[in-house]
């Protein structure tokens, strides 16, 4: 298979040491199904990366073998150039690991399943205990530390977990759907989490996404990737700019309509890329405000009624349709 | 104090601590073995008039050591369950990230399972006590039998959770269970003296652990224990058990290959 893969951007990634380096990771599981075939990047220091894509596209695979859970076929994977297939150990002081699966023992309190988190990573005694509390307050949840986490919310779960995969200071902070199945406060209040931990510097981030919002927010560069394949990288500024023209956005009041909206569209000149979510049809165009006019008349001329015609700069949605093949949307409902 | 004694330490800490918080499950794994003194002891009392059953003592001293053992099965062979819900939490996961032995993981599982399978073993005891069975062994004996059911909750409970590892299914871990484990009991002496049994059963239950436990526990307890027997008997447990934890650690590999 090719490798669709667009080089880091030249600024940035080769000044700075890379925290974490990837190179040609494959992985195909036992039963012959192919997660990976062939992922390439680079992570610099203090940088927060994230990863996109459908789900199946080999995400979590990149993660689970980057955090020493999974081996690759195929490849390596260095974290502060420690090759984490021959030096897992070794690799494991250095990073912090946020599951999608929570990993809190229910059995324990806030505060026990933190510092047993601290044990196993050789703290002890006082230093053990100052940390905990410190990240204890961090996170907001010093009132609650002595209570049993089964009364904790997925939130404050969520919020105990990315403390847990603090307590040791890793230099790599692995999060794995972070805000996933979180209510929208909670979710900013985790994004501002996030900001404040990539801000103080020494920290590298790397997170899977399904919401492009959170990518587009928290991260420096994102990688696409789609079926085991990395089909683009760069900031999320680059990407969108890769686009060309602007989005048009056209909303139809029946989902009936979209698809007789979506011909029309897909038939006049200058219009790319369009695709349906929902009443929603999306295109890219490269002159959007004078487009507006042409795209209401040939809907009329068919019949098509639409509620609303809207034009945006790409978005990161924009750029993972063009990548992907698929919304991110779509892929969550 | 050594990395992996410490983590080890760490793991049963923390397990002991949510078996002392829940202490209901501690109580359901009792309710069976009383049932099967109540029921098989009142059951079966006259099957010591049979002509070469047993040396003399009363069914229900000879039953009692059968019971203690085949607790000690039961409750290893479910402990693949606490390793599976680990493992549906993230709780595993978590574990396996950091720099933790894998042998300490296990070793946690283990110590835990020891210590209230200890617990339970005494108030068992205690309850054969009650309803009037006798043990000449004494202290000594009954110290026997709690090493033979620690013995046998290592082995079983380190296979049950290699099973968990390997397969991760709770279904397929329950029908295991449930289709070897009361044929093997019943392949034992457990309820019944083996002198009395079909040939081929005798001979399946030479090589069968359970037999070696409660062989090894019903001696000592008796009035004049078969030192040779109690020490070979407990020496094979010993063996298997190690074995059998070997295995449970090399099975992470697997685990971690399949991910």
């Amino acid at each position: 298979m090719a490798h669709a893969v667009t080089a880091p951007p030249g600024t940035g990634g080769g000044e700075r040491a890379a925290a974490l380096a990837v190179r040609g990771l494959a992985k195909t599981y036992p039963g012959g199904r192919r997660a990976l075939a062939g992922v390439d990047f680079e992570v610099a220091a203090g940088e927060v990366f994230a990863l996109l894509g459908p789900n199946g596209a080999g995400k979590s695979t990149t993660m689970r073998i980057l955090t020493t859970l999974s081996r690759p076929d195929a490849g390596t994977a260095t974290i502060g150039g420690v090759d984490v297939v021959r030096e897992p150990q070794k690799a494991r002081r250095l990073i912090g690991y946020v599951a999608q699966r929570s990993g809190v023992d229910a059995s324990g309190t806030g505060r026990e399943n933190l510092t047993l988190q601290g044990r196993l990573h050789g703290l002890s005694g006082r230093t053990l205990a100052a940390r905990v509390d410190a990240l204890l307050e961090t996170v907001g949840l010093t009132e609650i530390a002595d209570r049993g986490t089964r009364e904790y919310s997925g939130g404050t779960r969520r919020k105990l977990d990315i403390a847990m995969g603090l307590v040791h200071e890793p230099r790599v902070l692995f999060l794995d759907e972070p805000t996933t199945g979180l209510d929208p406060e909670v979710r900013a209040e985790i994004w501002e989490h996030i900001t404040g931990l990539a801000g103080a510097g020494a920290l590298t981030i790397l997170l899977t996404t399904h919401y492009l919002e959170e990518a587009d927010r928290l991260a420096g560069r994102v990688a696409i990737l789609d079926r085991g394949t990395i089909v683009a990288q760069g900031t999320p500024a680059e990407l969108k700019g890769d686009l060309r023209g602007d989005a048009i956005h056209v909303e139809v009041l029946d989902p009936a309509a979209a698809e007789p909206a979506r011909r029309v569209l897909a038939g006049l000149a200058r219009v790319r890329e369009v695709t349906v979510d929902g009443v929603t049809v999306r295109a890219l165009v490269e002159d959007a405000a004078g487009a507006v006019p042409l795209v209401l008349a040939a809907l009329t001329e068919r019949g098509v009624t639409a509620s609303s015609v809207a034009v945006a700069r790409p978005s990161l949605d924009d750029v993972y349709l063009h990548y992907a093949g698929r919304s991110a949307k779509e892929e969550r409902a | 104090m050594s990395t992996i004694a410490s983590q080890s330490w760490f793991m049963t800490a923390r397990l002991l601590r949510g078996t002392v918080r829940e202490p209901l499950f501690l109580i359901i794994g009792l309710v069976q073995p009383a049932i099967w003194l109540l029921i098989f002891g009142q059951l079966f009392y006259r099957v010591t008039d049979l002509q070469g059953f047993g040396d003399g003592r009363p069914y229900l001293d000879y039953l009692t050591p059968g019971v203690v053992v085949m607790m000690a099965l039961t409750r290893g062979a479910w402990s693949g369950g606490n390793v599976l819900e680990e493992l549906d939490h993230g709780v595993l996961d978590r574990f396996l990230v950091s720099p933790v032995s894998r042998a300490a993981l296990i070793a946690g599982h283990l110590c835990q399972q020891a210590i209230t399978i200890m617990a339970q073993a005494v108030l068992v005891l205690g309850l054969a006590l009650a309803m009037g069975a006798r043990f000449a062994g004494g202290p000594v004996g009954a110290l026997v039998l709690l090493l033979a059911a620690i013995l046998m909750v290592l082995a079983v409970g380190s296979l049950s959770m290699s099973f968990a590892l390997v397969i991760r299914r709770s279904q397929s871990l329950t029908a295991v269970i449930q289709f070897v484990l009361l044929p093997l009991v019943f392949l034992s002496s457990a309820f019944m003296d083996q002198s009395l049994a079909a040939g081929w059963i005798r001979t399946i239950a030479r090589f069968n652990p359970i037999d070696w436990a409660v062989l090894a526990g019903r001696s000592a307890l008796a009035e004049h224990p078969d030192w040779q027997l109690i020490g070979t008997r407990l020496l094979w447990l010993a063996v298997l058990a190690a074995l059998c934890a070997l295995v449970a650690v090399r099975s992470f590999r697997s685990y971690q290959r399949s991910l």
